[in-house]
């Protein structure tokens, strides 16, 4: 049957399945760092960087684990791999480029056990995809978060100088704006065909 | 109770860590395989039923079903392992065949659509359908899989081939609600325009693909050992 | 905080209301979001998180004695993992349909942070049966609030409950309530429900300390 091309697999998850606001993934940081734009963009660095490689990674391990057949290790292995791999990346980082490390490096042990990170790996498996096709849908997911959490940071910006109630302040209020950047988000359901 | 003891500050040996970490893993490891044996049996039980049950809703009167692929060549043979989008030989209780089951799966408006219809070798057309996953807008895009006028598109859906039994005849493809003139034609739902023609698009691709090599040798189709049991 | 004695009770009642994961620390947002479109989700979700928080907190508890502190964020990442392959396949074996209602939420429930967090500040330090009263505790307190997330969402997007109808047929459907979007607005609703329950109690304990001081003076 006829693959989804690669621009139909990116605007999947950049937009129309956003990861955040459509699927609930990762708001965690999403909701603990938007609150300024400066570490709302080094924070979807670090996310989109990790999603790479987590992406790379499981496709690795996805292929080893269909040869041995052992589907039961999946979740285990995805996450532990993941997770070393990111840690391996990190102190590599630390020595060859220091200041990549000190714009991303404090973010990375946060995000590891991120789950959009562990989500964007089963659904590229469940979904059945190659690996080109993987790191497509890993960029795009990024790609996805970046926009959700900076539009988000703008938002929050503002609204901290806005006279709210003192109920609604803080998690509520980021929570009502999230419910309507995801229903803006609906908006670009019907794109990717 | 035991008040926690103070943190220890002295370095734990390798030998420690070694014990520890592969101590953990064994029982990990022990207690991941007995849950998988011992759910597979059942798993496979739910799995099967389920597929029967969706089966039996688009082509009724099936008393077994033979999972097949297409070969290299083109040729039908039977699955070796089960597909992603699998298709279905069904065959009716003195084990004649009573039709072909396809999955198939294409983007909708907000994800992939996964639905499961049945084709009537005798009509040659498709006789019924049901939509397996969707994720589409409650209250519009799901309106295929409830509407009656839509289902009943699926009563009778010309699939016949071309002359050569290469492709379909007629493309099936989805109009406007109420434009239905032709029996290939899917009549659409207004205001769940995007889902509906992405329904006619699903059959389109996954009969193309299926039914040129299910006309040519299914009715010569010989079951690995007599029609399987569900 | 150590050396007080905690009555089991207390140490259970916590999760409900005190420190409640989802309303009070915000931790396990993702599934309480994601998959609390219908009340019988939100309690199957709750219940195999239930199962995965016991089960983690029982052998953290056991083996506290057993992993070195270097070793302990890995080795607790696995107990989880492990456990949450059984759940995954405990679900398919009793019902296919649940499991795909779930979707890849079950595999999620490794990454929720509740567990982790749980397992590394409470049961790593307590014995077995404290460590479960906890475990309990949290797993109420997180079905609970996911339940009445669920509840709010199916009621007034679908207009059932249970998938029983509620309404006459004239009800529309709030259907932004079953979308993504409206598990962000249920959730802000019961958080403001609940900060406004929390803000009275302390002006009421405030206004009977002072009362208690004026009575004194």
């Amino acid at each position: 049957m006829k693959d989804p091309g690669y621009w139909s697999i990116f605007l999947n998850a950049a937009l129309i399945n956003n990861f955040v606001l459509a699927y609930f993934l990762g708001l965690c940081p999403f909701f603990g760092v938007s609150s300024k734009l400066e570490t709302a963009i080094r924070m979807s660095g670090a996310v989109s960087f990790v999603m790479l490689v987590a992406s790379a990674c499981a496709f690795g391990i996805n292929l080893i684990l269909e040869a041995i057949n052992a589907p039961y290790l999946r979740i285990i292995s995805y996450i532990l791999v993941i997770s070393s791999t990111v840690q391996l990346v990190e102190m590599l980082m630390r020595k060859l480029s220091p200041p990549t490390f000190r714009a991303l490096g404090i973010f990375l042990p946060l995000i590891t056990t991120n789950c959009a990170i562990l989500g964007l790996a089963l659904f590229q498996t469940n979904k059945g995809y190659g690996f080109t096709q993987s790191i497509v849908y890993a960029l795009g997911a990024g790609a996805g978060f970046a926009l959700a959490l900076v539009l988000m940071a703008g938002v929050r910006e503002k609204l901290d100088l806005a006279d709210v109630p003192q109920l609604v302040k803080g998690t509520a209020a980021a929570l009502v704006v999230a419910g309507i950047l995801s229903m803006g988000f609906m908006g670009f359901a019907g794109l990717g065909r | 109770m035991n008040a926690p003891a103070p943190i220890e500050q002295k370095r734990t040996s390798v030998w420690e860590m070694y014990r520890s970490i592969v101590g953990i893993g064994a029982f990990c490891a022990l207690l991941i395989v007995s849950v998988y044996q011992g759910t597979a049996g059942r798993i496979a039980d739910n799995k099967a039923r389920f597929l029967s049950n969706a089966i039996a809703q688009v082509l009724p009167d099936v008393q077994s079903t033979v999972e097949v692929s297409l070969d290299a060549n083109g040729v039908l043979v039977a699955a070796t392992e089960p597909a992603s989008l699998p298709a279905f030989l069904a065959y009716g209780e003195d084990g004649e065949l009573v039709g072909a089951v396809i999955t198939a799966q294409a983007m909708g408006y907000a994800d992939n659509v996964t639905v499961l219809y049945s084709y009537s070798f005798d009509l040659q057309a498709i006789v019924g359908f049901m939509v397996l996953e969707t994720k589409e807008t409650p209250g519009l895009g799901d309106k295929v899989e409830t509407e009656p006028h839509f289902l009943a598109n699926f009563e009778a859906l010309d699939a016949r081939l071309n002359e050569e039994g290469t492709a379909l005849a007629n493309a099936i493809v989805t109009v406007k609600q109420g434009e239905k003139t032709e029996p290939w034609q899917i009549d659409g739902i207004t205001g769940a325009t995007i889902t509906s023609e992405a329904i006619g698009v699903i059959m389109h691709q996954g009969s193309s693909y299926w039914l040129p090599a299910l006309e040519r040798d299914a009715r010569s189709f010989q079951p690995p050992s007599g029609p399987l049991d569900e | 905080m150590a050396l007080k004695q905690v009555s089991s009770t207390d140490e259970f009642i916590k999760g409900l209301w005190r420190d409640n994961p989802v309303f009070i620390h915000m931790l396990g947002l993702c599934p309480a979001l994601a998959v609390s479109n219908t009340a019988i989700n939100a309690l199957a979700m709750g219940a195999a998180t239930t199962f995965v928080l016991l089960m983690a907190g029982l052998s953290v508890s056991l083996l506290r004695n057993f992993i070195p502190r270097e070793a302990r964020i890995v080795s607790y990442i696995c107990i989880i993992a492990t456990f949450v392959t059984c759940v995954d396949y405990a679900i398919m074996a009793i019902s296919i349909e649940l499991h795909r209602a779930l979707g890849a939420f079950i595999a999620l429930i490794v990454v929720n942070c509740l567990i982790l967090g749980r397992s590394e500040a409470f049961a790593s330090k307590h014995n077995p049966g404290r460590a479960l009263l906890d475990a309990l505790g949290m797993g109420v307190g997180f079905t609970g609030a996911l339940f009445f997330i669920g509840v709010m969402r199916e009621v007034l997007g679908s207009g059932t409950l249970f998938g029983v109808g509620l309404f006459p047929d004239g009800f529309q459907t709030w259907t932004v309530m079953v979308l993504p979007s409206g598990g962000f607005f249920a959730m802000a609703i019961w958080l403001l429900v609940v900060n406004w329950i929390r803000q009275r109690q302390a002006d009421a304990e405030k206004q009977a300390v002072e009362q208690a001081g004026k009575a004194a003076s």
